[in-house]
């Protein structure tokens, strides 16, 4: 038994008994809630080289499942946001006014995602990444389309580009090197035009799937439509496996062949990322469709640490940064399309003039927004904050000073559409529409937003587990 | 207990705010019992930390915050100085709120921002290290934003956004600056200064300038100050707090600390940073003077006096001298409880009588005498005048700046309080020595409870003004403890 194959097999055990007991489903959220949190916390423990083979087949025919911190802190980010939004979802169904049957298609949903990104976040064998891309992809699509139909059908077709053009890339490479394990090809790739040009497919694909500005199109009206909870497992969870796969390509697969210069090609989009999601957020008037470009800037700070991984004598801070940094986005992103759904079912209208009043009528709600916002603005303490110190100590260490000022500036655009947001709940209004909440939808955004502030004094403990058989540390250490 | 005083200063705080948020309003007087009770345990900690200190001990705390950067407290003679400044005008400010809102709307909010107000403040003084010391300075940021947008008003939301815009642009200019210095001499622990000496001066000035910029939007020094004014929209308590020991005096005291604990007064002088920032601060004082005199609202002519006077402090840090570094720490102190007194006596007079205009003071005195007589002290201090404790902090800044061969900064000093004594004098003039206006009833000042707890805190700030500066010779003393300080970074 290990937690490896456990944290795949038992979601996709959720996702089959949800199919199967109809209107029930939503109950299996209850006991599967603590299962993959145990899962989680039982990874995050196991000793560093306790890699895995599926089925007990060597390499480079068998696939193998690795615990490094990569994967500890994803999975277990994964666990809290699924299972907080579950929780959530149990309590305040996601379905449109009578339409029961849509509420029923939440839940295997969720199962495929979750197994779907515990099995990216776990393997390192690129074709296997392919099959966990497209789970992922068709659970977010499929989510995306409980609220507009029309923006997860535009995103379907965008992720099937993606998917086709990574595919593409893991034959090119299949064809070269005759494996697709990252280790091994760490070992043998050469830069030469094919590997060069699967390599370019798959960022390309990749880079569709985690919404990175110029390819981000898909991802604003997809996500702001969503209801909440959908809006909050897309945001925090489908856009960062895409993010994953890449450092498994650039850092651990072809460090070699690219050199550290080639990042700046993700860097840069990165940094433009970071400005333009910004200024959209800020010129949005509806509450979600600001979230959903904040989104958009807090991609663009995962890519913009790529170069100043790269390029620091000691990665092991921008790494850990840039690895907090997509925790606290998670936890803290989650908490807000949560929250932000409560407050719009109270709120006279779904702009954010409309959100009057709402500080008196639910205070703990958008406490927990304004804590959510706390992390992303990247200001202190929060997992936010922690994540962006030390990339920026990283980037003004290494003198990158335009990727340092692009990441204050993006924090101070933060500031703005946010409190713009948090100004508005202060302001007087009319009485909310549905003031009371029950419980569990509160509680569920105030302890995602909470940790998402809790990781800043945690940080020391973070940077250690993201540190485990990281691939700067020493090439190859985690293969068996 | 003994390595753990510094954190339970933190915690406490975090423990009133949470009963504070946790408690409805039916409940009240728990609330205002809690926060009475932990500001008055906060009190007798600081008691004891004073006495040890006093003995020589060094409480510090630390804790790995992430690999290379500790998180610390530590209870250095400059921290406490501004705890206990800090602890004690807390517990006067808590009776204070609780009397001046009584039955207002969102109060478990109020008092539950309020409580982390403190706890960011306190963690100011007692940051051990520059991050630490960023991070609480963040936290005030936020904490302080929804008791300045409390009312929820447009005024009240537009003072909160104009905050925020200056205080977030300040602490991005301040974080650059450490951050940049922490990339050349690794973490910045203010009681081991870092060996600046292999950095090239010109390096060292920017980033001097990015720190001073920063903090000086928090200390409302020119042209960083507008915000000062226009946060005169929260209620009164807060803009007591403000003023006296949260916001302005975190900006202050930052200075304070890089100058003396991140540079190091030799550095400082070597680079010739000192003369421009006096002069900076000394355009400040005579600016913020001259605005004074031109407002018309008691309490805009009470801010723009604030921009003018914490200025002093940083003359006194910028002019390096033995006299005007005590003059500018002790003001640290005198300015906190001078101001808190005006601030608490202009909120009695608004909340008891509706006097907001200068022109509506006239007989003030006769009718609230405990509240003018305290406004006056208060009043008088901020002029100068012996024995009030004004008196002293300009006393030595004077002695200071001639020693440092800045006769300049007497002329700035003298300058300063010929205006303080232009906009503070008529109000003297117009409370005691003009009738009420017709039609203006009579009200019994202290009849109540609450009207004690509304007007008392000020009458115990304005002794406490006095009694600085009668018995400012004594060591516990603002000016005792302020030596000691000073003494300690001249040696």
């Amino acid at each position: 038994m290990s937690p490896l194959d456990l944290l795949v097999a038992v979601p996709l055990g959720f996702m089959l008994a949800a199919l199967l007991s109809g209107r029930a489903a939503r109950w299996l959220i209850l006991p599967a809630v603590p299962a993959m949190a145990g899962l989680a916390l039982w990874l995050a423990l196991v000793p560093p080289d306790a890699a895995y083979l599926v089925g007990h087949w060597d390499l480079p025919l068998g696939i193998l499942l690795r615990p490094d911190g990569v994967a500890r802190l994803m999975v277990a980010a994964t666990a809290l946001v699924i299972g907080a939004v579950g929780l959530h979802a149990l309590v305040d169904p996601p379905e449109k006014a009578g339409n029961a049957a849509q509420a029923e298609t939440f839940w295997p949903l969720i199962y495929l995602l979750w197994a779907g990104a515990n099995a990216g976040f776990l393997t390192t064998d690129l074709f296997n990444l392919y099959v966990t891309l497209e789970m992922v992809s068709l659970a977010a699509v499929a989510l995306a389309a409980m609220g507009s139909l029309e923006a997860a059908l535009r995103y379907f077709m965008i992720a099937l580009v993606g998917s086709l053009a990574y595919l593409l890339g893991v034959a090119l490479l299949v064809g070269r090197y005759n494996t697709v394990d990252v280790t091994l090809l760490s070992q043998v790739a050469q830069p030469d035009l094919a590997t060069m040009l699967a390599l370019g497919l798959m960022t390309a694909g990749l880079l569709i799937k985690a919404a990175l500005f110029p390819l981000h199109g898909w991802l604003p009206p997809a996500h702001a439509a969503a209801p909440a909870p959908a809006s909050a497992l897309l945001s925090a969870i489908a856009v960062k496996l895409g993010f994953v796969i890449l450092l498994r390509l650039w850092f651990e697969a072809f460090p070699a062949v690219t050199g550290p210069t080639a990042l700046h090609v993700l860097g840069g989009p990165g940094a433009l990322a970071v400005i333009y999601g910004s200024v959209q957020a800020m010129r949005q008037q509806r509450l979600k469709a600001l979230v959903a470009y904040s989104t958009v800037a807090q991609v663009g700070y995962l890519f913009l640490a790529f170069p100043l991984v790269a390029g620091a004598p000691d990665p092991s801070g921008a790494w850990a940064g840039m690895m907090l940094h997509a925790v606290a986005h998670m936890l803290a992103k989650a908490a807000m399309f949560l929250a932000a759904g409560l407050m719009l079912k109270a709120a006279a209208g779904d702009r954010i003039g409309d959100l009057g009043g709402l500080a008196q009528a639910m205070p703990l709600t958008v406490t927990a927004f304004g804590l959510a916002a706390v992390s992303l603005m990247g200001l202190p303490p929060s997992g936010g904050f922690t994540g962006k110190f030390l990339l920026l100590n990283a980037a003004i260490a290494q003198g990158a000073f335009l990727y340092a000022g692009v990441m204050i500036l993006g924090g101070l655009l933060a500031a703005v559409y946010f409190f713009r947001t948090l100004s508005a709940c202060f302001a007087a209004g009319p009485a909310p529409r549905e003031p009371a909440t029950r419980g569990v939808c509160t509680a569920a955004p105030l302890v995602l937003a909470g940790l998402a502030i809790a990781m800043g004094f945690g940080g020391s403990a973070l940077h250690n587990l993201s540190a485990i058989a990281a691939p700067w540390a020493a090439p190859g250490a985690a293969a068996p | 207990m003994m390595t753990f005083a510094p954190l339970l200063l933190v915690l406490l705080p975090v423990v009133a705010a949470l009963v504070s948020f946790a408690l409805p309003e039916r409940l009240s007087a728990w609330r205002n019992g809690a926060n009475i009770g932990v500001a008055f345990v906060k009190l007798l900690v600081v008691a004891y930390l004073l006495v040890q200190a006093q003995a020589g001990v060094v409480f510090e705390w630390r804790y790995e915050f992430l690999p290379g950067y500790d998180f610390v407290l530590r209870l250095d003679p400059l921290a406490l100085l501004f705890v206990t400044l800090s602890v004690f005008l807390w517990l006067l400010t808590t009776i204070y709120a609780i009397a001046y809102f009584d039955r207002g709307p969102n109060l478990p909010r109020f008092f539950g921002f309020f409580n982390l107000c403190v706890l960011a403040a306190t963690g100011v003084a007692m940051s051990g290290t520059a991050i630490t010391f960023f991070l609480f300075y963040e936290l005030l940021t936020l904490a302080t934003w929804p008791l300045v947008a409390h009312r929820g008003d447009d005024k009240s939301l537009r003072a909160g956004q104009i905050y925020l815009t200056y205080t977030l642009a300040g602490s991005v200019a301040f974080l650059a600056g450490i951050l940049w210095l922490q990339s050349l001499v690794g973490a910045i622990e203010f009681s081991a200064p870092a060996d600046l000496g292999a950095i090239p001066p010109l390096t060292l000035t920017l980033i001097f300038i990015l720190c001073i910029g920063g903090l000086g939007v928090k200390a409302a020094i020119i042209p960083f100050h507008g915000w000062l004014p226009e946060a005169m929209a929260a209620p009164a308590p807060v803009s007591a707090l403000l003023h006296a020991v949260a916001v302005v005096k975190a900006g202050a005291f930052g200075i304070v600390r890089v100058i003396y604990d991140v540079y190091g007064i030799g550095t400082v002088a070597e680079l010739g940073l000192g003369v421009p920032l006096a002069a900076l601060a000394s355009a400040t004082i005579l600016y913020g003077s001259v605005r004074a005199l031109m407002q018309s609202d008691l309490k805009k002519r009470l801010a723009y006096s604030t921009v003018s006077q914490v200025s002093y402090i940083v003359l006194g840090a910028s002019l390096v001298g033995p006299f005007a570094v005590i003059g500018g720490l002790v003001h640290l102190v005198h300015q906190g409880i001078m101001k808190i007194t005006l601030f608490m006596c202009a909120g009695a007079l608004a909340n008891r009588m509706g006097i907001k205009a200068i022109a509506e003071l006239d007989g003030a005195g006769r009718l609230m005498p405990v509240t003018m007589a305290a406004f006056s002290v208060g009043a008088l201090g901020m002029i100068g005048m012996p024995p009030v404790a004004g008196f002293i902090s300009k006393w030595y800044l004077g002695v200071g700046a001639l020693q440092s061969d800045a006769a300049w900064a007497v002329a700035v000093l003298a300058g300063s309080s010929l205006l303080n004594a232009a906009y503070f004098l008529p109000l003297l003039y117009r409370a005691w020595l003009l009738p009420p206006p017709p039609g203006r009833p009579a009200i019994a000042e202290l009849a109540t409870t609450r009207d004690r707890m509304l007007i008392l805190p000020a009458v115990v700030t304005a002794v406490v003004s006095l009694g600085a500066g009668i018995f400012a010779s004594l060591p516990f003393s603002p000016l005792g403890w302020a030596t000691l300080v000073g003494l300690g970074y001249l040696r």
